[in-house]
């Protein structure tokens, strides 16, 4: 089964021309709207008008996540505010967000790039789809809802949380789809034997699981715990959001919706386009994005493609399962968090001394992050109560720039390496690889 | 003269508290006092030692986080409703406690209390009143 049949059988030939087409008209629209690009492409010496096929992409400059936050917020939108619907956003690296926009149109193919993941993973209208994604600016519950609900499926926006209410719904509503992180459908699975059911008491048959990395063996163990089959669904906001590829019910790798986001694979210290099958950094560039389309864009995710005919009858190109970043990022909980978030945030606590270590694990299925700061004189009392009022003051600090809450522990001082060249903050204790 | 405490940080990490005592150890201090309060991540070592100032001098040299503070001592009637008796008196005049614990005085025979309170002149003056023995910072300072 297809949602569009035509788009997603395409021959290569065909598929080339039309993103060829698309690409040039997309070039044509940033260099005439957007002043980066425009400054850029000039600089390159570009003009839209070189753009004839898609080979032509690979002389085109890149785009990073600092390009988005050097232009807080609007500054890489193509589109006038008046045309954009919606906004999203995202944490960055030094506490401003990445801002995303879309216009009508743009919701409507991203709905489309979701609802093509859901039947391609055996998804009809037929389905109640329990979407466990948070709501809000995280492009996750919108984006699964807005799929759905194309798709003609009933959505329950359930959102994150009171994993009580979670599984009364999957029981008395007869959730058939589960959409969420795959930490969450752990838990979930968890959560429901403890209630005393057993996966055949509940009607779920599919979940469509992203926005954190997670193996082989976790897809096992949601797929019995819950007994459903469990797909990968990939994207990041400043693409689209979940759903610029998904797996189909072949679960072997994720086809990408490649007429509206065209993959490289590049050697992320070269920039040079690597070969079909190596493994490297992942690139995406937009070619029907109104309000921010984006050229050539650095992911950091590593991946690799190939371009072989699925059994499923997709044409399209297929990414492997990203496997890791080429940046310090973590992923926590589907938050992006960057280790100098950390820093910042201690710097600004008086007292605090910037030495800090990041201990990630996974526990009971739900990411964990505990920061050990190091005591200093001006956190130290004769008082544990005085102590623990500091070290609750960082801890909302952090969860209010992080958005996810960390564990604050206090270390004796200078008991945090020292190191003369890239600090080892993190240690990251999750068996996700 | 007050009497001042020497409160330490410690880590809770196995020989964390022995490092700090080594070093006290080594630099012939002698603990007159002392109390651990635990949390589930950390410590506290409060002691009371001859010469607070140049205690807490030689532990920020040995890396530690260190701060004094000034406490109460008291001795009460080592014989049941010894400790109520003072207790009942600041809690009535409305002094909270922060911490107490209790020490040995070699020729005491009467029990010795250290209090950490909310109001240490208000807290004084009416233990006074009532008849509280104080003890004097002379007790265990030069």
């Amino acid at each position: 089964m297809y949602y569009n049949q035509k788009i997603e059988t395409m021959n290569r030939e065909d598929l080339k021309k039309l993103q060829a087409e698309r690409l040039r008209k997309t070039v044509e629209r940033v260099y005439n709207n957007v002043p980066l690009y425009r400054e850029r492409f000039d600089e390159y010496g570009i003009r839209p008008e070189h753009i004839k096929t898609i080979d032509d992409l690979k002389n085109l400059p890149f785009t990073y996540k600092t390009d988005l936050r050097d232009t807080y917020p609007y500054g890489l939108f193509a589109a006038p505010l008046k045309d954009v619907v919606r906004i999203h956003a995202s944490s960055g690296t030094t506490g401003k967000q990445t801002v995303v926009g879309y216009t009508k149109n743009d919701i409507d193919v991203w709905a489309e790039c979701v609802a093509r993941g859901m039947v391609s993973v055996g998804g009809s209208s037929e389905d109640i789809v329990h979407i466990s994604y948070g709501y809000g600016l995280f492009t996750g519950g919108l984006g699964l809802h807005d799929g759905a609900t194309k798709l003609g499926a009933s959505v329950i926006p359930v959102s994150t949380g009171n994993t009580a209410r979670q599984i009364n719904i999957f029981k008395d509503f007869g959730s058939t789809i589960l959409c969420c992180t795959p930490s969450y459908a752990m838990y979930l699975a968890e959560a429901v034997k403890e209630s005393g059911m057993s996966p055949e008491d509940l009607k779920l048959r599919i979940g469509i699981f992203g926005a954190e990395p997670w193996t082989e063996e976790m897809r096992q163990e949601i797929e019995k715990g819950l007994g459903i089959k469990a797909y990968d669904i990939y994207g990041l906001s400043e693409i689209c959001g979940p759903g610029v590829a998904c797996n189909c019910y072949m679960q072997n790798g994720l086809h990408v919706q490649e007429d509206h986001f065209i993959p490289e694979i590049i050697d992320p210290d070269t920039g040079e386009v690597l070969p079909e099958g190596e493994s490297g950094e992942l690139v995406f560039t937009c070619i029907t994005k109104e309000a921010l389309p984006l050229i050539r864009y650095r992911t950091r995710d590593i991946s690799s493609l190939t371009y072989e005919p699925c059994e499923c009858g997709r044409t399209s190109v297929r990414m492997s399962k990203p496997c890791g970043r080429t940046d310090d990022m973590l992923i926590i909980r589907g938050v992006n968090v960057f280790p100098s978030q950390v820093e910042s945030v201690l710097l600004n606590i008086e007292g605090v001394s910037p030495h800090y270590h990041i201990t990630v694990d996974r526990i009971n299925n739900l990411d964990t992050m505990d920061v050990e700061v190091e005591m200093s004189p001006s956190l130290f009392s004769d008082s544990v109560k005085v102590i623990q009022e500091k070290e609750k003051t960082i801890k909302q600090a952090l969860l209010s720039t992080l958005n996810i809450s960390v564990g604050v522990k206090l270390v004796g001082p200078k008991t945090i390496s020292r190191s003369e060249g890239k600090a080892k903050r993190v240690t990251d204790n999750r068996q996700i690889r | 003269m007050e009497i001042y405490q020497v409160s330490v940080f410690v880590e809770n990490k196995s020989g964390k508290l022995a490092d700090i005592t080594d070093v006290l150890s080594e630099n012939g201090i002698n603990i007159r006092a002392l109390s651990i309060a635990d949390t589930a991540d950390f410590g506290i070592l409060r002691i009371i030692v001859e010469d607070p100032v140049s205690t807490e001098k030689i532990l920020i040299e040995h890396g530690f986080t260190v701060t004094l503070t000034k406490v109460i001592g008291a001795r009460i009637s080592d014989t049941p409703g010894g400790l109520s008796y003072v207790l009942r008196i600041l809690s009535d005049a409305g002094i909270g406690i922060e911490y107490l614990y209790a020490f040995i005085e070699k020729t005491a025979d009467r029990a010795s209390v250290i209090l950490r309170v909310d109001n240490d002149e208000k807290a004084e003056k009416i233990l006074a009143d009532k008849g509280v023995e104080l003890i004097g910072g002379d007790a265990f300072h030069e």
